[in-house]
């Protein structure tokens, strides 16, 4: 078999094995279990202690997003603050100058979100000290912040009625302690044997073999890597992400890479279950969550691996494939694999460009994040799919005629207004702005935004939108977005992805929570069987792909016929 | 008033705790079990520095190898990764491609346009893609034996030495570094 197939075939079971017994590993530390990392238990106390928090304490959910909103928004401060100063902070062996107003604004915004767009360049937009205190900081907080809405959200449905979901802080560190911290320190060991550079030395300067002169950036690398993968981050250290080499120098670093990717989001399916347990239930939502993986996967692989039909025109050998903004070392298969991994978790790293990418790899890529549930971000992913889950389990009730139930608890009209909402809310942030961008670059002059004409130019503009409202930060970086129009509208539409869904499904777990619990009885609407899950697919589809269908088609299909 | 004051304390912490530790930790541990102190594996000939293993260099000679197309700032530069983020059917960019092609059956006349593989016409995604596939070395070992006034069966036997199998001989592609490919050349004929 051809190896670059058997390649990802392995990666595929291997993630997925993996993420079982992970998944009853964070139940446990969410519900205080014994784990093999309790040593760990008097640093998190004096942590507690030091900021003056009383980890025991419950919230209601009021009271868990008010810590969770307050702590977010003064992380924006303190980035936008030390991204608007860097060039005078120290840890800058390269000189690097402090970002713009504007610039300062989206970057703070975008890693707050765990987004983690980028309009500069890794290795000139940033210093170490603002890799390390900004970047590398959020890429932990902000990750752990999603895990621990999961948590509270997990609590909720965990007991039969409570008033309280749990403490927001104790949570988050947990998820950053036992959870995010360990996995990174295991990766990052891993990327640095496998030759990522992990330094503070600064550029190496070389005499090439055939006289001329090369700078080469390095850093503090591996950390920083390691975490961006497994809190679904993305932001690279180098412009080109992990197709850099020193980003992801073998075939080994990107298996390891694409796994992490994946592992926590995948994990959390199972944690649900197991907190709850519901096991049936996560199995039915891993499985819909899954198969819909395995459709799209196929699609962009036989994409990238039958390569481009223009080239093939000009009769030059792709047996390899479609090898623009492609890396010999990882090849087609595995790149077109991690675009969907990428995609569908709202990690957002690349091993391959894909504005160079087949039009039909961009339709699914898109379509993930467009979706925003195929395992999704760490946390936030689940709670995203949950919402699709009332509206099906609404739309049901509807059918056989039997009130609206769920996990013993009435899903009545306020419930049902936030998931629509939030359901909406997403397109919306989407097309609407794509609309107003194609406005002005239409009836404005000198807005030269686009890297490609035509179809594809009207993809650069759906995807970078696409991109922000899902929290993704992948771009198709032939769009030049460094500018003011740009930083502003993504940095909007970053901050109304992000906390609009996440205050919604804190509340719609609050709200049900403290409802009254009636237990099973025949006429109750089952959740965890294969025709239930079936409707929640067909409702996503419904609702989340339809609305962008008319768009798809202007943009990645055209392209595609036009080949 | 009071939650912000812990989302100070928190975050001050944290930065102790991982900006700090963390990267203490890792930096700790590649200073120490990596032979190159945690930086970038660079390739000495008689103590001068030629190059990083990892990142592409550009070569011209034709007594080399050459490396894919790189886009990374005006070509090869390593402060400033990227690649083309051309469409498929960009026109400027199919010149470009054609350009290339055109370049190669230039400087190999022997070579029909069909035994060029694509890699060795497309830029990479970083534009400092090491590596070059196997059909691109061996299309090259002609050109490169008439150069060096070597058999070209000494060259394919280079190449042969250097390749790189897939992990296990099960996972990923086959490649050739070209900077190690070429040191080896140089190597050979001292």
């Amino acid at each position: 078999m051809n190896t670059e197939f058997l390649g990802i075939a392995t990666q595929f079971v291997l993630t997925v094995a993996l993420s079982y017994p992970l998944g009853k590993y964070i139940a446990k530390v969410y519900k205080g279990e014994k784990t093999i990392l309790d040593f760990l238990k008097p640093a998190e106390t004096i942590m507690f202690k030091l900021s003056g928090i009383n980890p025991e304490l419950e919230m209601n959910w009021k009271r868990f997003l008010k810590a969770l909103l307050i702590l977010n928004l003064f992380w924006f401060i303190w980035g936008f603050a030390l991204l608007m100063t860097q060039g005078i902070l120290p840890l800058n062996p390269d000189g690097n100058i402090s970002q713009s107003l504007d610039l300062a604004f989206n970057t703070s915004i975008s890693f707050l979100v765990n987004c983690n767009l980028q309009h500069y360049s890794g290795e000139s937009g940033l210093t170490y000290f603002t890799q390390l205190f900004v970047v590398m900081l959020f890429q932990f907080v902000t990750a752990a912040t999603g895990m621990a809405a999961l948590a509270g959200f997990m609590k909720a449905f965990g007991e039969k009625t409570s008033k309280t979901i749990g403490n927001f802080y104790k949570y988050f560190i947990l998820s950053i302690t036992r959870i995010l911290l360990p996995l990174s320190l295991l990766v990052g060991i891993i990327l640095i044997i496998q030759g990522v550079p992990m330094t503070f030395e600064g550029k190496i300067h070389i005499s090439t073999l055939e006289g001329s002169h090369q700078v080469i950036s390095q850093g503090p690398t591996a950390a920083i890597v390691a975490i961006k993968q497994l809190g679904t981050n993305g932001g690279g250290f180098f412009g080109a992400n992990s197709s850099h080499p020193l980003e992801n120098p073998t075939y080994i670093s990107n298996f390891v890479e694409n796994i992490s990717i994946l592992l926590i989001p995948m994990a959390m399916v199972f944690a649900f279950g197991f907190f709850t347990g519901k096991k049936k239930l996560a199995f039915t939502i891993f499985s819909v969550m899954l198969s819909a993986f395995i459709i799209v996967t196929s699609i962009s692989v036989y994409q990238e691996y039958s390569g481009n039909p223009k080239l093939e025109s000009m009769s030059i050998s792709q047996s390899h494939g479609a090898m623009e903004g492609k890396e010999v070392r990882i090849g087609t298969v595995a790149t077109a694999y991690w675009g969907i991994s990428t995609t569908a978790t709202s990690n957002g790293s690349v091993n391959g460009m894909h504005d160079s990418m087949m039009p039909l790899s961009n339709m699914v890529q898109m379509l993930n994040m467009q979706v925003n549930t195929w395992f999704g971000g760490v946390g936030v992913g689940f709670l995203n799919y949950f919402t699709f889950i009332i509206i099906a389990v609404f739309i049901s009730g509807l059918m056989v005629g039997r009130t609206p139930e769920f996990l013993g608890k009435k899903i009545e009209a306020k419930e049902i207004k936030i998931a629509s909402f939030i359901a909406l809310l997403h397109p919306f942030i989407i097309l609407a702005p794509t609309a107003i961008a194609l406005y002005l670059l239409l009836n404005t002059s000198g807005n030269n935004w686009l890297g490609n004409e035509g179809y594809h130019g009207f993809s650069e503009i759906l995807y970078e939108f696409t991109s922000s409202a899902a929290n993704n930060g992948s771009g198709m970086e032939g769009l030049n977005d460094n500018n003011t129009f740009w930083n502003i509208s993504t940095a909007i539409i970053l901050v109304a992805g992000r906390y609009i869904p996440i205050i919604g499904q804190v509340a719609l777990g609050g709200l049900l929570a403290e409802k009254q619990y009636t237990s099973d009885s025949k006429g109750t609407l089952k959740t965890d069987t294969a025709t239930f899950a079936t409707l929640t697919f067909v409702i996503i589809m419904i609702i989340a792909a339809l609305a962008f269908f008319p768009a798809q088609v202007l943009s990645t299909i055209a392209e595609h016929l036009s080949l | 008033m009071k939650e912000l004051l812990k989302s100070i304390k928190i975050t001050l912490i944290l930065c102790v705790f991982l900006s700090i530790s963390y990267i203490s930790i890792l930096w700790l541990v590649a200073r120490f079990a990596t032979s190159n102190n945690g930086n970038a594996e660079i390739i000495a000939i008689d103590n001068k520095i030629v190059g990083v293993a990892n990142i592409a260099q550009e070569f011209k000679d034709p007594r080399y190898f050459m490396s894919r197309p790189s886009c990374a700032g005006s070509g090869y530069d390593a402060t400033s990764s990227g690649g083309s983020n051309k469409a498929p059917a960009n026109k400027e960019y199919l010149a470009i491609v054609e350009k290339r092609i055109l370049a190669i059956l230039k400087t190999h006349p022997y070579l029909e346009r069909d035994d060029i593989p694509a890699d060795l016409v497309t830029a990479s995604g970083s534009g400092l893609d090491p590596d070059i596939s196997i059909e691109g070395a061996l299309i090259q070992s002609k050109r490169i034996a008439e150069a060096r006034n070597v058999s070209e069966n000494s060259v394919i036997r280079i190449i042969n030495e250097t390749v790189e199998k897939p992990y296990l001989g099960l996972l990923g592609p086959i490649k050739v570094n070209v900077l190690k490919l070429n040191i080896a050349l140089d190597t050979a004929q001292k």
